[in-house]
């Protein structure tokens, strides 16, 4: 029986098992609109801008291992998904993204709301591609799934001009997809494994460094049992988080710029370095040349093209992490590294990650988090929130933390928040983010009102875009330029210090939270933190806000300057180790 | 640095190209030419790319093309034995009789073709290595200054059946 494009899309979705929909119409998608008009097995989302759509389909994909599918229709809302495609490609995050486009005849044609959505995201995703005959339709879904799904996951997106959504055709869909041109590494290089395990027997100070793919793969529970069986202690980067519970005995913490000093230290101190799904991103090397100068590397990656790119190794294997785990699981065997890690528990208790404990400070609230919290998914948006939550938030097997980790998206933690809470209800949610990157998605608050989605958002405020306004601190003089969020024209030019008579603050939250029917809390005093978040408990209808008035200027430490060595770290303000 | 070639076989569909060429200009590696054409198998267009890097570099490219969907083989021509040709087209502006004379001594001795001529022009065919087309176009340079228009298509290379040396 023929059905037209938009019923095949449909079909389609079904077939894929999609129950979870985010998507914003418009003129070149009112077809496929109308198609999924009453459809009782999928859940159409409205979010209130692209943007918060598509981080809200990577926080459900990331949240539930699912793909993340939006729809939206051509030309601004197209546009619009750009910042969030790059943000999911990134991080390996599978989403298909179904764009609207005019009729094929029109294209090119400037026509009304048409871009060239392919050529602009072709860069920033795994695949794209424009529909251009009916026939082709279902084939293309099918492989826009596989592709963003399996390998490195990533972004594909899937331009469907409108007469082929009206075009009537084969309703057929197909069960398997063989494309010639991709074929995902499945298998595990047994070899390379072996030198792998033979340098690991050997080491008297070996590390794992365990990066988001480890995460992507789901492969915790046997990292854990790896580290376990090998004794050898576990430093993750900030997508790695979570690889172990951070609770466990031989995880070290993060590396990099804002990592803890142990984890630093026990990277430039280590004989063999043994990484799993990370692309050694400079914000984790330090200054290249000397990092783990002394070590011998091993780089298990499923992206060769992440091999030996900014680290050269000495052993590289290609293969999901997952699998590659498994193997070593078999072959490997506990070490006698008991001085080694003896020593680098040492590094961890003498230097700490912590904070001043006057006043109201993120450390406090996220202890509350910590506490108060056991099934939860904890986002973050981009900024000092999201470094002092890497520091100080605690990950296990159910509590897990999402985060822009290789575009670094502010905006991305609010609606990334309301993804993985439509894909977990069951499960607490929880933003932190700051009173910068809040507002940068902020009418997503109204989706979370109309869906009834109980999230609670914490805003750290400050006053500031912290993050940059440290740098400015720290290396810039002092020249808080444009990062001041209370600024007004009556400020003047060149303000260096923030005072008692700086202007009020603008949105006040809490009537901004009262007015979209959500609630707010602010808290000022540490005292009152553990009562905000036992209030925002008790909605379980609506999101709550909870406005932490932070002092205005805290700094993330410790610090690694830009061009440093990792070993050569600032621990605190006004003293610098080394 | 070092030259380097590489062919290409990728699916051949709209776009293609455009990735290929926005992975080198985006990742800022050196394309010095790069030529597409179809197959014997119309679904498959290969192309010939000739570029400038260094070691490590040429690796990330191998690789980056490689994870690419589209993209179905990478061959690393630069050290084996092929067949490589670039066609380039140069059109001298003549002045006189002797000008006309020399560029037919110049096409013998070069083994290029003269394919088209009057009192005023001459157009010299030459489909050659890159090297040898370099050659002639430097000659010509020193000796028409100014007077010649040139078009080259980039080179296509092909496996060697049995000669070792390319």
């Amino acid at each position: 029986m023929e059905i037209t494009g938009a019923e095949l899309f449909v079909k389609a979705l079904k077939e894929e098992n999609v129950t979870t929909l985010f998507a914003y119409p418009g003129g070149q998608a009112i077809d496929l609109f109308d198609a999924l008009y009453g459809e009782k097995e999928i859940d159409v989302i409205l979010p209130r801008h692209e943007q918060g759509l598509v981080h809200a389909a990577d926080g459900y994909a990331r949240s539930t291992g699912k793909v993340g599918v939006c729809l939206v229709t051509s030309g601004p809302g197209a546009t619009n998904l750009v910042t969030g495609i790059a943000t999911a490609n990134y991080d390996s995050v599978p989403l298909v993204c179904f764009t609207g486009q005019v009729p094929v005849h029109l294209i090119g044609n400037d026509a009304f709301q048409e871009v060239d959505i392919v050529g602009i995201t072709r860069s920033i995703c795994k695949y794209a591609v424009t529909v251009r005959k009916r026939e082709d339709l279902a084939e293309t879904i099918k492989k826009a799934f596989y592709i963003a799904r399996t390998g490195k996951p990533g972004v594909v997106v899937v331009d469907l001009p409108k007469d082929i959504q009206k075009a009537s055709g084969s309703g057929l869909y197909p069960k398997e997809i063989s494309i010639r041109s991709y074929k995902p590494n499945t298998t595990v290089h047994t070899g390379q494994i072996n030198r792998a395990i033979d340098i690991l027997n050997h080491a008297r100070k070996p590390v794992f460094l365990v990066g988001g793919g480890v995460n992507i793969a789901h492969a915790n529970k046997e990292m854990t049992q790896l580290a376990e069986l090998t004794g050898v202690p576990v430093i993750t980067t900030i997508m790695g988080k979570g690889a172990v519970p951070t609770s466990h005995d031989l995880y070290i913490g993060n590396i990099g710029i804002h990592g803890s000093y142990a984890a630093n230290s026990a990277i430039s101190s280590c004989d063999v370095l043994f990484s799993i799904g990370t692309r050694f991103n400079d914000r984790i090397t330090g200054k290249i040349e000397t990092f783990a100068a002394n070590a011998k590397i091993i780089h298990i990656d499923i992206d060769a093209a992440s091999i030996s790119r900014n680290i050269v190794v000495d052993v590289p294997v290609v293969a999901d992490a997952k699998k590659a785990i498994s193997v070593l699981l078999e072959k490997a065997k506990p070490l006698s590294v008991l001085d080694w890690v003896t020593q680098v528990r040492r590094w961890k208790e003498e230097y700490p990650l912590t904070m001043g404990e006057d006043g109201l400070t993120p450390k406090k609230v996220l202890d509350v988090v910590n506490g108060l919290f056991t099934d939860a998914v904890i986002t973050t948006d981009v900024g000092q929130n999201q470094l002092w939550t890497t520091q100080f938030l605690e990950v296990d097997d159910k509590k897990q933390m999402l985060t822009s980790g290789g575009l670094g998206t502010m905006g991305y933690g609010f609606p990334a928040a309301i993804g993985a809470k439509l894909g977990n209800p069951q499960k607490d949610v929880i933003v932190i983010t700051g009173d910068g990157g809040i507002q940068m998605n902020i009418q997503e608050l109204a989706t979370a009102v109309v869906y009834e989605l109980p999230i609670i958002i914490c805003i750290l405020n400050n006053g500031y875009l912290g993050n940059v306004r440290q740098w400015q601190e720290m290396f810039y003089d002092r020249h808080y330029s444009s990062t001041c969020m209370r600024f007004r024209r009556s400020c003047g030019l060149g303000c260096s210090k923030p005072n008692s008579g700086c202007p009020e603050y603008t949105p006040d939250f809490i009537r901004l939270a009262d007015s979209y029917g959500a609630k707010g809390i602010r808290v000022s005093r540490p005292e009152d933190i553990k009562a905000a978040f036992e209030i925002a408990k008790q909605n379980t209808k609506v999101p709550t806000v909870i406005e932490f008035i932070i002092d205005r200027e805290m700094n993330v430490m410790p610090i690694v300057p830009p061009g440093n060595a990792l070993s050569d770290m600032i621990l605190e303000r006004g003293e610098d180790r080394e | 640095m070092k030259k380097r070639w590489i062919c290409l076989f990728v699916e051949n569909e709209i776009g293609v190209l455009a990735r290929i060429a926005g992975l080198f200009s985006g990742k800022s590696y050196n394309l010095d030419s790069l030529t597409v054409g179809t197959t014997e198998d119309s679904a498959i267009s290969r192309m010939t790319i000739g570029l400038t890097s260094d070691d490590k570099t040429f690796e990330q490219i191998k690789k980056q093309l490689n994870r690419s969907i589209e993209v179905i083989k990478v061959v690393d021509y630069t050290d084996t034995p092929i067949h490589m040709k670039e066609i380039l087209f140069v059109k001298v502006n003549c002045r006189s009789e002797e000008d006309v004379a020399e560029l037919f001594r110049i096409s013998n001795v070069y083994g290029v073709s003269v394919i088209d001529y009057d009192t005023t022009a001459v157009l010299l065919e030459c489909t050659q290595t890159e090297n040898r087309n370099n050659d002639i176009i430097a000659l010509l340079k020193r000796k028409f200054i100014n007077r010649i228009e040139i078009v080259r298509g980039g080179s296509v290379a092909v496996e060697a059946v049995s000669i070792c040396e390319r």
